[in-house]
């Protein structure tokens, strides 16, 4: 059922175009369906999944390599399951009104169900080689996605960019995952052996290059520049991949390799403080944004920092925890961000406002995800939010970074929170702007939004129902025990007794809301430290992009220079190289046998014609004299070949030597004198190089002659050639019979040959029709 | 070209050529020759016609458009190994038949080998006299732009 839910996906997604040409209404629902019955089926299964370590189902698919199509549904894949089924199906039904009037609607649906199936295939996949597919099959959907509105050059542009930094890591993480299945043994997740790893001489490489690719996945410092390019994606897509789901596959990643990974320096470190920068560092971008949505992926980039870090401390309660609230209260806002949007056009937080009037479904539910978003209790987000900080209280080493970064990045989240959630719905709008209220969101866009903000009420209230079990699995998967522990998650217990933790939530509660309050003056006095940014990584992705392109066009300019002069050159002379490198070590000049001795008279006046065509060949003047020249070498050539018991190859060398002189003075007939001769330098310089050529083929061929004669094959052929092939002449017998193959190859590319000559030299119409007319 | 000498020897060499070339593609399993000399000898026999008389000329003496020529080389050659798969051998395995036509000196073997080898004449001539044909009219049309 595994396999097959993600088969259901991909039929779905193929089928997504057709259903919506023949119903947009009715057809995007029941894709939309799909995935919220998938939803269920995992739900029903959670029980299950939850208990111990899962369970697994395996086809197999390359036994030799040991790869499998291995699937293993445990906590933390049931998790994941539930946000892609649930928030996806939500989010389909949501883009169907969103993208009404899209003429494209189909196909976006269709893009949007395969990557739901690429990230469920990465969550359940169980085999290191299956996982890394899946990976790249999220990358290129999320490039899809995200310039979907191809139309515009900077869709495209952000769409390359995320495609290009995901790509990298993808390389990277595909390295580093090949050398762990070497390392620990086995391909298969769930039976990597953790103490061999450790102990193995990979181990380093291995964490470097998976962490690499989980980075650039998960937008971490210093590859935090893509993800809010990426909002150019419409909206649900910015929901489901850029919040929920698709930037967390690499949160994902870490925590399934926690446990056979996890260990002192490279990897705890690495997750540590790259994950407190990104999530300072996002934090303070978010709040310098002035669209909701741009604001809304710095803040995504602030809480993807924070899960990493939380992974490396080894808080893995407060990640399980952090990530379940954060996928619910960010895909709401995004949602709603887009709504907002598209009913006024209007993208700046500070020039919408008071519009909980007219829809005050949609407000409400941003009103609670914002609180979620900030750590209000009873929120789901409050629980998340303590267990953060008291993460970064209680850890051993990291204690004063992880507490101070966790405050200040919490107070600026709590800042970006009230901008996007609360300042367009519930304070007065900016004066001046004259704000339209267009397209009110229907039910479609409303129902995920509410469902989302109710599920964190919810959460908040009951944690037994979902969340702690859910939290639990989760924990266990992250965590080498395996056993799911006992998690409570009940907020009055964190607010009471009050401990530093509380009075540091509070605190920050109190510092965003001022900051929210005076954010012109923040603003102002920021600006300094913002402008910092063109020094970061973006820069350098450009810089590098351009270095790139530089140094293929500088490179094609010497390497493919169109000189067939330079060309010549440097063939001959590799081939000099490559022959005269294998004759230097075994030629051995006293076996040589004596070749010029047994020559009679003719075959020396014939050799001396054939020296004098090639000498006056490169006497002459005009092309064509020169061709007619290396015609008189062809021909001599023909009659020693004659004189030497070859007839058919006498015969064939005077056909072609024929129709190449033909040939020749048809293309060469127009050609003028040869009035840009080289200069005298590189006329030396080809004298050297030809007559090095000259004399390394001659003494191959001499050397050839004095090796022993291995005459199987050419007996072979004397043999049969009769008796098998019912042919006295050898050469035909094999042309025809015994190398029949190599002959119909041969003759493809006469014809392919012949018919290139025609296209390229007559572009227009056909010679018949002309005839004709 | 206007020479008559050239002209009128081209009319007669031309019909020579061809029937050479078709005899030295046949005698080729036993003799010297083969389907890519034949196909070859014939070419070069058209070229001198285009060479005398114009490419137009020399595509109607043909009849066939050697682009069709080309297809339909490659299909025989590419075909004559079919016949060996159907009795279960390799592609492109030799089959033969003996006849034994009345009056002949000796009996006739007819195989695969042999189509392969007209399927290759015809290709060969197709290919050169497109080459031909092509250069040729490419030099008329810069005759025409000059």
């Amino acid at each position: 059922m595994t396999a097959a839910s993600l088969s259901i996906l991909l039929i779905t997604a193929a089928l997504a175009p057709a259903l919506c040409r023949l119903s947009r209404r009715v057809g995007s629902l029941v894709v939309a369906a799909v995935p919220l019955a998938l939803g269920g089926w995992f739900m029903a299964v959670a029980g299950d999944a939850l208990s111990g370590s899962g369970f697994a189902e395996t086809w197999t698919w390359l036994p030799e390599l040991g790869i499998d199509l291995a699937f293993r549904v445990d906590g933390l894949a049931i998790t994941f399951a539930l946000l892609i089924c649930l928030i996806g199906s939500g989010v389909l039904l949501y883009a169907s009104s969103y993208l009404s009037d899209n003429p494209r609607l189909g196909s976006f649906m269709g893009v949007l169900t395969a990557f739901m199936a690429a990230m469920l295939g990465l969550v359940l996949a169980d085999n290191l080689l299956l996982l890394f597919v899946f990976w790249e099959l999220t990358s290129i959907t999320s490039f899809l996605l995200i310039g979907f509105d191809h139309e515009r050059e900077r869709a495209r542009w952000a769409s390359v960019q995320a495609l290009l930094t995901t790509g990298l890591g993808g390389l990277a993480l595909l390295a580093g995952l090949i050398m762990l299945g070497l390392a620990g043994g086995t391909w298969t997740i769930s039976e990597l052996d953790a103490a061999r790893v450790l102990e193995s001489d990979l181990y380093t490489p291995i964490a470097v290059l998976v962490l690499l690719g989980a980075f650039t996945k998960s937008a971490i410092f210093p590859f935090h520049y893509w993800l809010p390019n990426a909002m150019e994606a419409p909206s649900p897509v910015s929901a489901l991949l850029h919040s929920a789901t698709m930037v967390k596959a690499g949160v994902y990643l870490v925590a399934r390799l926690n446990p056979t990974m996890a260990g002192p320096l490279v990897w705890d470190e690495s997750l540590a403080i790259l994950g407190g920068v990104t999530m300072v560092l996002g934090a303070f971008l978010a709040t310098r944004q002035d669209q909701l949505k741009r604001i809304l992926a710095y803040s995504t980039v602030s809480s993807l920092g924070t899960l990493m870090m939380l992974l490396g401390l080894g808080a893995a309660k407060a990640a399980a925890t952090y990530l379940l609230a954060h996928a619910i209260f960010k895909g709401c806002l995004f949602l709603v961000a887009g709504s907002l949007t598209k009913a006024t056009g209007e993208k700046d937080p500070d020039r919408l406002g008071g519009l909980m009037s007219r829809d005050p479904v949609l407000g409400g539910a941003a009103i609670f995800a914002a609180l979620s978003m900030a750590g209000m209790f009873p929120l789901i987000g409050f629980v998340g939010k303590e267990l953060v900080i008291k993460a970064g209280l209680s850890h051993p080493e990291w204690a004063t970074f992880a507490t101070v970064g966790v405050v200040v990045a919490g107070a600026l989240t709590v800042m970006a929170a009230l901008l996007v959630g609360v300042r367009p719905f519930m304070l007065a709008p900016a004066s001046g702007s004259d704000l339209e209220w267009r397209a009110a969101p229907g039910w479609r866009q409303l129902t995920l939004p509410v469902a989302l903000a109710a599920v964190g009420i919810v959460a908040g209230l009951a944690p037994g129902l979902y969340a702690e079990p859910l939290v639990g699995g989760m924990v266990a998967s992250i965590t080498p025990s395996s056993v799911p522990a006992e998690i409570r998650l009940r907020w009055f217990e964190l607010l009471w007794p009050p401990s530093t933790a509380t009075f540091l939530s509070v605190a920050a509660l109190g510092i965003g809301t001022a900051l929210f309050a005076w954010r012109r003056l923040y603003r102002v006095a920021t600006g300094p430290v913002a402008r910092l940014e063109i020094l970061g990584p973006a820069r350098a992705y450009d810089g590098v992009l351009a270095g790139v392109t530089w140094i293929a066009a500088r490179q094609t300019r010497i390497v493919q220079n169109g000189s067939l002069q330079t060309y010549v050159r440097v063939m001959l002379l590799v081939v000099t190289v490559v022959v005269g490198l294998a004759l230097s070590r075994s030629l051995d000049l006293d076996l040589l046998p004596d070749v010029a001795g047994d020559a009679t008279a003719l075959e020396g006046m014939l050799i001396l014609a054939l020296c004098g065509a090639a000498l006056a060949a490169v006497m002459q003047k005009t092309a064509l004299a020169t061709v007619a020249c290396l015609s008189g070498v062809g021909f001599v050539l023909a009659i020693l070949f004659a004189m030497y018991g070859a007839p058919d190859l006498a015969m064939t060398q005077f056909s072609v030597e024929t129709l190449l002189l033909i040939i020749f003075v048809l293309v060469l007939f127009h050609l003028p004198k040869y009035s840009n001769l080289t200069s005298r330098a590189f006329r030396l310089l080809d004298i050297g190089v030809a007559g090095v050529f000259g004399i390394t083929f001659g003494l191959f061929v001499v050397a050839v002659l004095a090796g022993e004669p291995t005459s199987s094959v050419a007996e072979f052929h004397a043999e049969n050639a009769v008796p098998g092939g019912f042919g006295r002449n050898i050469v035909n017998v094999i042309l025809v019979d015994f190398r029949a193959m190599d002959t119909l190859g041969e003759i493809f590319v006469i014809g392919v040959a012949g018919i290139g000559v025609y296209t390229m030299l007559r572009p227009r119409g056909t010679w018949r029709k002309e005839a004709a007319s | 070209m206007n020479s008559v000498i050239f002209r009128s020897s081209t009319q007669v060499l031309l019909p020579f050529m061809l029937t050479v070339s078709v005899v030295v593609l046949f005698r080729g399993h036993n003799e010297p020759g083969g389907g890519f000399v034949g196909g070859l000898l014939a070419a070069s026999g058209f070229a001198l016609h285009a060479m005398a008389f114009g490419y137009r000329s020399a595509q109607d003496t043909l009849r066939i458009d050697p682009r069709v020529l080309i297809g339909v080389g490659l299909f025989i050659a590419a075909g004559s190994g079919i016949p060996s798969l159907l009795v279960g051998e390799a592609y492109l395995q030799g089959l033969w038949i003996t006849l034994e036509p009345y009056g002949f000196p000796e009996p006739l073997k007819v195989g695969t080998p042999l189509a392969f080898d007209v399927g290759v004449y015809l290709l060969v001539l197709g290919a050169a006299f497109l080459m031909v044909c092509t250069l040729e009219e490419y030099r008329h049309d810069a005759d025409d732009g000059s």
